[in-house]
């Protein structure tokens, strides 16, 4: 635990970001970015394309190391080393799906077990009496997830060969084995039908139920605001503001970097439910297009 | 116009009848002389006795006649055509057509003229051909597909060798199965020594018995049985093994000659190195293109302290010691080489490891005392490496049990039985695991992977290193069959297969990440260079065409990873074949003959 982050220091504070930078040669993705979860807490991150938003969930998972700034959860410093940040409690999904394609579903599950279990290679091969054990409670717990997301019946399908609905649930089965405390979705919805991102919806806040917090990063206004405790927008890779739906909502610079022009006057609820009705339109009439840009914005990732 | 019509428009019936008709014409040709002279290999001369490739037409021939009974629905009969019925008949009346113009053209071309054939030639040319035109006028298993344009000759005849997958079979008794799972190794086992027992000097019998086998594996996977066979091994995963090293076990009681023992233990070296670069290569997906030089290190660690009259370090270790030693030093230089070197990925990888396995060629072709301190006795290596003796056993003598003689090959060849054993166990237990699961996340998207909490780089050592004490372990053995261990024995590319380049296509030729397409690859790239000495010159070129055309038409290799059937064949059990979906399907038979 270390100085400054006194007032966080109540064990509410799941994660704790203080002034992540993150710069690639002179381009500066992330610039100076705080951010807090809390325990129990459904968190969105917005911002419009290239804001900096996944490169900011890369430098959290220790996928990128950020240039400055610090990130800990639970009141320990994270290493920036994926296998450790995922070891101490942080689980994620990718934004372009990132499947193990040529395994099962089921063994796509096992294999987000992976930090939660010990055996190893000799345990494997003289099958040393905890193995067996261990196995089966790996299945059951990887069952159990497969049967809360609604996919235990095709545990021994390919991932590959999964509906795109069912890869992102998938993505976050696999994710949730690790046993998180925090869970970061990347554009959970991207791509997918009105249908699918309310079903993903429910699945947000019974993961939260079961206290997992949660930090999404969504395109869909509605579904953020809807689904969020707190939102904080990122915009050119500064964040613009955080508060709860209502103020980033109303917040004349957010409708400004989503709108392309400023805004005037004081924004009504009128103004702000058209907004909506657009936002919601365009993501209707665009249908999958989402999933397109998606793929190749994120070639980042690695 | 019908789709499922025929490619020569003939009733089905009169084409049954003509197909079973010139598939009895053409096994009774068999027992009718084929050529004047013993000259042509296999002595072909004889009437009413079926010699050399008289026997795989007859082969062919009877599997022919038995597909084309099927056809009758007869009951008893249908267990054997639960895929396709009629493009098993087309496949094997091409068997036999194959085999026997192929022996035709054979005689006439080596002894000069097609005069040197005697009727029985004719007669069983004549039937064969009869045969597989009249089955070309038997339906098609396969609907064309009925939008697009209209099929030509070449697709409608590709489409008449496609058959449906086939469904789940119904239960048999436990018992039943079992039996199965035997008598299939047994004809595995069968097949195999035929192979092994074709002259060295009579390559055109293995050409032959490459066609008939060829056409008939893929004859009997449209069929289905392989996939039902398949199926049944899945199922009893336990009892397939003790089958396999059972018949592995009987395979040297069936030799006479200790030169065929040797290509058997050879095989099995090969195979089981292979197999454990396919922990590497096939479960965490490192290209590794030096994996000979650990079974090198192997094989000279066994050497130095086998007290051999010429080792540097005159000591003799007992056998267990020596293999242990073996392991342990290929373990230490495994994870010295993939310390620095798995921090790469993907073609980095592959190019560092090619460079470490010529390295090790080098080093000890240097260390000879001039160039470099004396260790390994340089280009020369290390000769007179001493017989093991175990438990009171000289493996250097033959041994009689019984009726059976058991020759110095036969006893390392079950020497190496254990070994390989031990690799199998390591490549099925690590594989079914935790770790084996890492493994083949990191292979599918390392990313990924890690952010699931796998830290990637110990696993791939992990791997890495547990390569090459296999390859280690072999080479320990490895260095008593051969006498001898010489620098030019572990190379990159070379005429004799354990070299690194081999080893990788064994794998990937059998199927990466499965357990049996090592052996199966293996003992495939071991027979035909040795079978086939004449192509000895052009060896390596016919390799890499080989290695192209695998990759064209049947990336996944002959046995398909448990995860690639499923993705051919999500809903039913998995079979050993793709349903064929790719119009090329049909060229993969040849291929696969070819290869
Ligand atoms: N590895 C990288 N190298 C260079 N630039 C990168 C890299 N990763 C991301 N960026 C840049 O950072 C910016 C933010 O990208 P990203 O985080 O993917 O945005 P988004 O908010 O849409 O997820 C983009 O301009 C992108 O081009
Ligand atoms: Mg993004």
């Amino acid at each position: 635990m270390t100085t400054m982050t006194t007032t966080t220091n109540t064990t509410t504070t799941v994660l704790d970001a203080s002034g992540v930078t993150m710069r690639f040669g002179g381009l500066t993705a992330v610039r100076n970015v705080d951010l807090t979860v809390n325990a129990g807490e459904i968190v969105g991150l917005i911002g419009p394309n290239g804001a900096g938003k996944t490169t900011f969930f890369n430098c959290l998972t220790g996928l990128y190391v950020p240039t400055e700034g610090k990130v800990s959860y639970k009141g320990t410093v994270l290493p920036p080393k994926p296998h450790l940040v995922t070891k101490a409690g942080i689980a994620r999904t990718f934004q372009n799906i990132r499947l193990f394609a040529n395994m099962t579903v089921l063994e796509n599950v096992l294999v987000g077990r992976h930090t939660r279990t010990k055996e190893g290679l000799w345990s494997a091969l003289l099958r040393l009496p905890g193995f067996t054990k261990a196995e089966q409670a790996s299945h059951e717990r990887a069952m159990e997830l497969l049967e809360f997301i609604g996919l235990q019946d095709k545990a021994d399908h390919l991932a590959r060969n999964l509906p795109y609905g069912d890869q992102r649930k998938l993505e976050i089965a696999r994710a949730l084995a690790s046993d998180p405390g925090l869970l970061l979705l990347d554009e959970p919805t991207a791509g997918m039908n009105p249908q699918e991102t309310r079903v993903t919806e429910e699945l947000i806040f019974a993961i939260r139920d079961q206290g997992i917090a949660v930090l999404v990063i969504e395109h869909d206004m509605r579904f953020i605001f809807n689904l969020s405790d707190r939102v904080a927008c990122l915009v050119q890779g500064e964040k613009l503001v955080e508060g709860t739906a209502e103020v980033v909502q109303s917040d004349e610079r957010v409708i400004a970097a989503y709108l392309g022009t400023p805004f005037e006057g004081a924004p009504g609820a009128e103004e702000v439910a058209e907004v909506e009705a657009a936002e919601a339109e365009a993501v209707a009439s665009t249908g999958t297009s989402p999933k397109d840009t998606t793929t190749t914005e994120e070639e980042d990732t690695r | 116009m019908t789709t499922q019509k025929a490619l020569i428009p003939l009733p089905a019936p009169i084409a049954r009848i003509a197909t079973a008709t010139g598939a009895a014409v053409a096994l009774a040709g068999t027992f009718l002389p084929w050529t004047w002279t013993s000259e042509f290999p296999g002595d072909l001369t004889v009437t009413g006795y079926p010699g050399g490739l008289q026997i795989l037409t007859l082969t062919a021939a009877i599997l022919t006649l038995l597909f084309t009974l099927c056809g009758y629905g007869i009951r008893g009969l249908r267990w054997l055509t639960p895929g396709g019925t009629n493009s098993p008949v087309r496949l094997l009346a091409l068997a036999t057509l194959g085999t026997t113009g192929y022996t035709i053209g054979a005689i006439a071309y080596e002894l000069g003229g097609v005069v040197n054939l005697e009727p029985g030639a004719w007669v069983s040319g004549i039937g064969a051909l009869i045969a597989f035109l009249a089955a070309l006028g038997l339906p098609s298993d396969e609907p064309l597909p009925a939008d697009g344009p209209p099929a030509n000759a070449w697709q409608r005849f590709r489409n008449s060798l496609a058959a449906p997958s086939v469904g789940r079979a119904k239960p048999l008794p436990g018992w039943g199965e079992i039996l199965i799972i035997t008598a299939a190794f047994a004809v595995a086992l069968y097949v195999f020594t035929y192979c092994i027992d074709i002259p060295t000097e009579e390559s055109e019998q293995f050409i032959g018995f490459l066609i008939t086998a060829g056409f008939t594996f893929t004859a009997l996977t449209r069929a289905g049985i392989i996939a039902r066979i398949t199926a049944l091994t899945t199922k009893h995963r336990n009892v397939t093994l003790i089958a396999a090293l059972v018949a592995a076990f009987c395979f040297p009681f069936t030799q006479d000659t200790a030169e065929f023992t040797l290509i058997g233990a050879n095989i099995l070296i090969f195979a089981t190195v292979a197999l454990g670069l396919n922990v590497v290569v096939g479960l965490a997906g490192l290209l590794d293109l030096g994996y000979v030089a650990f079974l090198g290190v192997g094989a000279y660690t066994a050497a130095l302290v086998s007290g051999a009259p010429l080792s540097a370090i005159g000591v003799q270790f007992p056998f267990w010691a020596a293999v242990l030693t073996g392991a342990a030093v290929s373990l230490i230089f495994g994870v010295l080489i993939g310390a620095p070197t798995l921090r790469l990925r993907g073609d980095y990888l592959a190019i560092v490891t090619l460079g470490f396995g010529e390295i090790f060629r080098v080093t000890v072709n240097n260390l000879n005392g001039n160039s470099g301190p004396d260790l390994t006795n340089g280009s020369q290596g290390i000769p007179s490496i001493p017989d093991l003796n175990l438990f009171g056993i000289d493996f250097g003598l033959s041994h009689d049990i019984g009726p059976f003689t058991l020759s110095r090959p036969a006893n390392y060849y079950l020497l190496l039985l254990v070994v390989t054993a031990v690799v199998v166990l390591v490549f099925r237990r690590s594989g079914d695991s935790r770790i084996g699961r890492a493994w083949v996340a990191i292979r599918e998207d390392e990313t990924a992977a890690t952010a699931m909490g796998i830290n990637a780089f110990r696993l791939k050592l992990l791997a890495f290193a547990l390569g090459a004490t296999l390859a280690g372990l072999a080479g320990t053995v490895q260095s008593h069959v051969s006498y001898t261990v010489t620098p030019e024995q572990y190379q990159f590319a070379g005429p004799v297969p354990p070299n690194s380049a081999f080893l990788l296509a064994a794998v990937i030729l059998g199927g990466m990440g499965t357990l049996s397409g090592p052996f199966i690859g293996a003992a495939l790239l071991y027979l035909i260079p040795a079978k086939l000495q004449f192509m000895q010159d052009y060896q390596l070129l016919l390799f890499g065409i080989a290695l192209i055309l695998l990759m064209r038409f049947r990336p996944e290799g002959l046995i398909a990873d448990r995860r690639k059937q499923l993705e051919f064949h999500e809903n039913d059990e998995p079979v050993l074949v793709p349903e064929p979906r790719q119009p090329e399907e049909a060229d993969a038979g040849i291929t696969k003959a070819g290869a």
